[in-house]
């Protein structure tokens, strides 16, 4: 009984209700365990990362589906704890536990939007005419109110009309490359999250 | 954070005030569990609420928020009168035995030099007294009147432990046993940490209860030693590297500041930066400000920062006051402003006073949104029935709205609390359009470049000749990016004692910022992150998690700045001799001919401990700063103030001078004091937090944690509820002089009313977490409560205290 092949054994487990306790007593096929659905994780790509929540700053683990090849899209499907990590050692709280929610979250924007003054809705609109017209309006701000001197005729190059807020979760190279953009147009109003 | 997540296991006792790290920072709350499990060490909690920290402490104090300098001080007064103090230390270490000027006064809470009109200080008198020789007079027996130790002791006199239960309601047996404990660490083989967060930075008086706290830590000789410090649990992920990186109104990269409008002259904005020792042989590690500054000039305009154009001086905007968050919400509503980038923040739910908020966006000609998640601030202009009442037609602000990727689906690094940057790799791409923040920002500078070399315009030199080396101009890589801020040689650098040799051959990446020129010959992006992209490659990708001293600085996990320092001022863990003065926790040592041990050393390398250079190097008079001089603007010492919105008609630490009720240095615009409640009509004081299961203004999008915690609440003591007949569930009204919510009232035994002078005060808790987006029920922003006013420093609002009243719904 133990040489049934897979077809066999389903062919007499449907069969009688006898047949389905003989696993139960030793009589199951090798090659039917072996088919039990392998686990996702086993054929995912792994990713390590940190988590953007706090500052502890957790080594995590991010489970992908897809092998990074270029025609295959990824997709992460489970997040967890890097055990490796000297601080969390595989730990997660419950803000890092639904990491992959917020990946996947609804609220997550997907196209450039434009509200139009008196407007109460959104627009979709292009990357090229966003960013084109951003352009001309900050430009055009800063063409009018530009401060090269002030009252007392000092040189002072400053810019007060446009600011900015910057984030607190984005990485080391926006920060910089945000902080090099927004000095050099002369901004003044510029702050980040830790302000608050 | 001085020290880092993990040597929280090192210590003797954790203080944790100010903060809430078992529900705000979880995992690394477990480094405390770790010190009481392994090390035997006792945490103590002092919060308004019986908080999850508090629930596992050895010592649980309630104190009436906003108080903290009141409790500490007291602390300051016990330590000093009852010499609990660590000696060598403070004499070798601190400024306790330099003279005050004799013009230095303080009176009924205020400082000399007090300008009531202008609420600010003429500094002038709050300095050292000079020798002939520039250099600082001193006492080293602390006899002296004029010497810090006896001005820092007259001063907290009136901090006595029935001041401290008069003012914080903390009960007296309370505040004098958790006083002995900490007085317990004042021997070199004891350590505390504290560890703070939103809870002292969010008040009027913030930067004061830090330093007050620094001061104990000093007091206690527990600033540069494993297991002590002052550690910052910081809010973000990032807001540490953004800090770093000189995001702030007045900050350039590597805490290097812009310079002010009157300071026209180069030579002389580098020389007020590079300040010359105050003391005989100090290392006064500023002194090389001219070469982080020409660094970073060349690496932001390459060819055209010149030794003739004082690298591009004039190309950096000059201050003429700070223009920090809170003045330029002023600014927009008054309508001086036209244009607002939000990148990955939501200000109408993170700033005070939403409906100021509301009408400032609406006085702006364009408002910029980039950010992953669909924020509040984004349809500020939307109705959203009560919790965003708005009238969309009258709003004329154009808005755009951006898509960005998440951490997820970018490279790049991070910094954390304890100053590590690591790096993280992308896992899959975003949804749909997404762009990355350094695609938008690129994309939007690359075009206005592009106008301004077609049509021209106002000052376009800063524009045109910013470097931009890039590969793919509209779309840098975030490699790119860390090599430019790590820095590296632009033509061959020589040793400066044998100008024949190289140390670093031209374009090779600088191994840390000592290599740093002042002559154009390096560039630098940030010169605190010099070293984390070395000649060896990216050392914020290591991941040796090895911790061969058991000590857990694990130097050769990610890279930490500065030069991969894990503790800093570690120099003072050492006696003057240069001996660990806990040789159990030993960071590093001298051994006869440099610096050495579990850390990398924060002194220069080879000095001789004989020759008196004092640990705190940054300072021109190398050791750490009782009197603040002017470096915080409403005094040398923290002293108490009541927040703006108190249930107390005067100060009790100073009754008869109505000056001192709040912060007198504080910038309070007009109509803002106006907006300011009374305890007559608001009895109830108000406290922000946070919960575990949420993280600010983000997890409300996110579906595991919008089903833990589902609904806004306002958490209540049972003797309140009592009082007004509140049922735990039903529904309240928390109304301030600028709004109201309504919420679920979730009434507790974790708040207890306090009796402040006499008077018997509630608190009331109220997370933040909630909104009109995400998918979560939608509740009231927080912020349609809180007062527009900050620290007097920082100008970090004050959302930990303010005043309510509680009524049912």
């Amino acid at each position: 009984m133990s040489e049934l092949t897979r077809r066999q054994f389903l062919k007499v487990t449907g069969t009688s209700l006898v047949g389905s306790s003989l696993a139960l007593m030793g009589f199951s096929p090798g090659v039917a365990l072996a088919e039990v659905r392998e686990y996702k994780l086993a054929r995912a790509s792994e990713t390590r990362n940190t988590c953007p929540y706090c500052s502890v700053a957790c080594g995590i683990l991010m489970y992908s589906l897809g092998d990074r090849a270029k025609n295959a899209e990824s997709n992460i499907f489970h997040i967890e704890g890097d055990p490796d990590h000297p601080v969390n050692r595989g730990t997660l709280c419950p803000k890092g536990a639904g990491l992959v929610d917020f990946i996947h979250s609804e609220s997550r924007l997907k196209y450039p939007e434009y509200r139009a003054a008196g407007s109460d809705k959104w627009q979709r609109i292009s990357w090229d005419d966003a960013l084109d017209r951003i352009a001309k309006l900050m430009k055009a701000d800063r063409d009018a109110n530009f401060v090269p001197k002030n009252a007392d005729g000092l040189t002072v190059n400053r810019w007060l009309t446009t600011g900015m807020l910057a984030a607190s979760a984005s990485s080391n190279e926006v920060g910089y490359l945000t902080h090099k953009v927004a000095r050099s147009l002369g901004l003044l109003a510029f702050d980040n999250q830790a302000r608050v | 954070m001085t020290n880092h997540w993990v040597d929280i296991k090192n210590a003797d006792l954790v203080l944790i005030m100010g903060g809430n790290a078992a529900e705000a920072h979880p995992c690394g709350f477990k480094w405390v569990t770790e010190a009481k499990a392994h090390n035997k060490a006792k945490l103590i909690v002092v919060d308004p609420r019986f908080t999850r920290s508090a629930s596992v402490a050895d010592v649980y104090a309630p104190i009436r928020t906003g108080t903290d300098i009141v409790f500490l001080g007291g602390l300051i007064n016990y330590l000093l009168t009852h010499d609990k103090i660590q000696r060598e230390y403070v004499i070798n270490y601190t400024d306790l035995p330099f003279l005050v000027k004799d013009e230095f006064t303080f009176t009924d809470g205020i400082y000399s030099g007090y300008n009531a009109e202008k609420h600010s200080y003429d500094k002038s008198s709050w300095d050292y007294q000079k020798g002939d020789d520039g250099f600082v007079k001193t006492d080293p027996t602390l006899t002296d009147p004029r010497c810090v130790y006896n001005l820092l002791k007259q001063h907290y006199t009136r901090y006595t432990l029935e001041m401290v239960e008069r003012v914080c309601g903390t009960p007296q047996d309370k505040v004098q046993q958790i006083w002995d404990m900490i007085a317990s660490t004042a021997t070199p083989d004891r350590a505390m940490t504290i560890m703070y967060a939103l809870g002292w930075t969010q008040h009027s008086v913030g930067s004061q209860m830090i330093r007050t706290g620094a001061m104990v830590q000093l007091l206690l000789g527990n600033i540069g030693v494993s297991g002590g410090g002052m550690n910052a649990l910081r809010g973000h992920s990032n807001i540490q590297g953004l800090t770093d990186l000189g995001l702030m109104s007045n900050l350039l990269t590597g805490y290097m500041t812009l310079p002010g409008e009157k300071e026209q002259d180069y030579d002389a904005y580098i020389a007020a930066r590079a300040q010359k020792p105050l003391r005989a042989n100090q290392f006064s590690y500023w002194q090389n400000y001219g070469k982080f500054f020409v660094s970073f000039m060349k690496s932001w305009w390459g060819d055209a920062a010149t030794a003739e154009n004082h690298w591009a001086f004039d190309y950096l905007p000059k201050l003429d006051k700070q223009y920090d968050m809170l003045q330029a919400f002023e600014l927009m509503n008054q309508g001086k402003m036209n244009g607002y980038i939000c990148q990955g923040f939501n200000p109408l739910a993170a700033a005070p006073n939403k409906a100021k908020l509301g009408t400032s966006f609406a006085q702006l000609k364009f408002l910029v949104i980039i950010d992953p998640l669909a924020t509040e601030t984004s349809e500020f202009w939307k109705n959203y029935g009560v919790h965003n009442d708005v009238d969309s037609a009258k709003i004329q602000t154009e808005v755009f709205r951006l898509p960005t990727t998440c951490f997820a689906e970018e490279d790049g690094s991070l910094t954390n609390s304890s100053r590590w940057l690591q790096w993280h790799w992308k896992g899959a791409n975003p949804p749909g359009e997404a762009r990355s923040d350094l695609e938008i920002m690129a994309g939007l500078f690359t075009r206005m470049r592009t106008l301004y070399q077609k049509d021209g315009g106002a000052f376009p030199d800063p524009i045109l000749k910013l470097s931009w080396p890039y590969a793919q101009p509209a779309n840098p890589t975030a490699e790119e990016l860390a090599k430019e801020y790590n820095g590296k040689a632009l033509k061959d650098v020589t040793d400066p004692k044998d100008a024949t040799k190289v140390i670093r051959k031209a374009g090779e990446q600088v191994a840390g910022f000592a290599e740093l020129r002042d002559d154009g010959s390096t560039a630098c992006g940030c010169w605190i992150f010099a070293g984390s992209w070395g000649p060896n490659g990216n050392a914020m990708a290591r991941r040796d998690n090895a911790d061969p001293t058991g000590i857990g600085n694990t130097l050769n996990w990610a890279w930490s700045w500065p030069a991969n320092r894990r503790v800093m001022y570690n120099r003072a863990s050492c006696d003057p001799s240069g001996k660990p003065f806990n040789p159990v926790r030993k960071l590093v040592a001298w051994n006869g001919t440099a610096w050495g041990g579990a850390d990398v050393p924060d002194f220069k390398a080879d000095e001789d401990p004989a020759n008196g250079m004092g640990p705190f190097i940054m300072n021109p008079e190398g050791v750490a700063r009782f009197f603040a001089k002017g470096g915080l603007v409403e005094g040398p010492f923290p002293e108490h103030y009541e927040p703006f919105e108190t249930p107390l008609a005067a100060n009790p630490l100073s009754p008869n001078q109505p000056q001192a009720l709040n912060n007198p240095a504080a910038r309070v615009f007009k109509e803002d004091r106006e907006a300011f409640g009374k305890a007559d009509k608001f009895p109830h004081v108000a406290t922000t937090y946070r919960l575990t299961e949420h993280f600010h203004y983000w997890t409300k999008h996110v579906r595991l944690n919008a089903i833990t915690q589902p609904e806004q609440f306002v958490e209540i003591g049972a003797a309140l509820a009592d009082e007004l007949g509140i049922g735990n569930g039903s529904r309240v009204r928390v109304s301030s002089n600028r709004g109201h919510i309504e919420a679920v009232a979730m009434v507790t035994k974790r708040i207890k009313p306090l009796m402040i002078e006499g008077k018997k005060v509630h608190t009331v808790g109220m997370p933040i977490h909630w909104g009109f987006l995400g998918v979560a029920k939608p509740g009231y922003l927080t912020n349609t409560l809180t007062p527009f006013v900050g620290d007097a420093n920082t100008n970090t609002p004050e959302f930990k205290s303010f005043l309510v009243k509680v009524e049912k719904a």
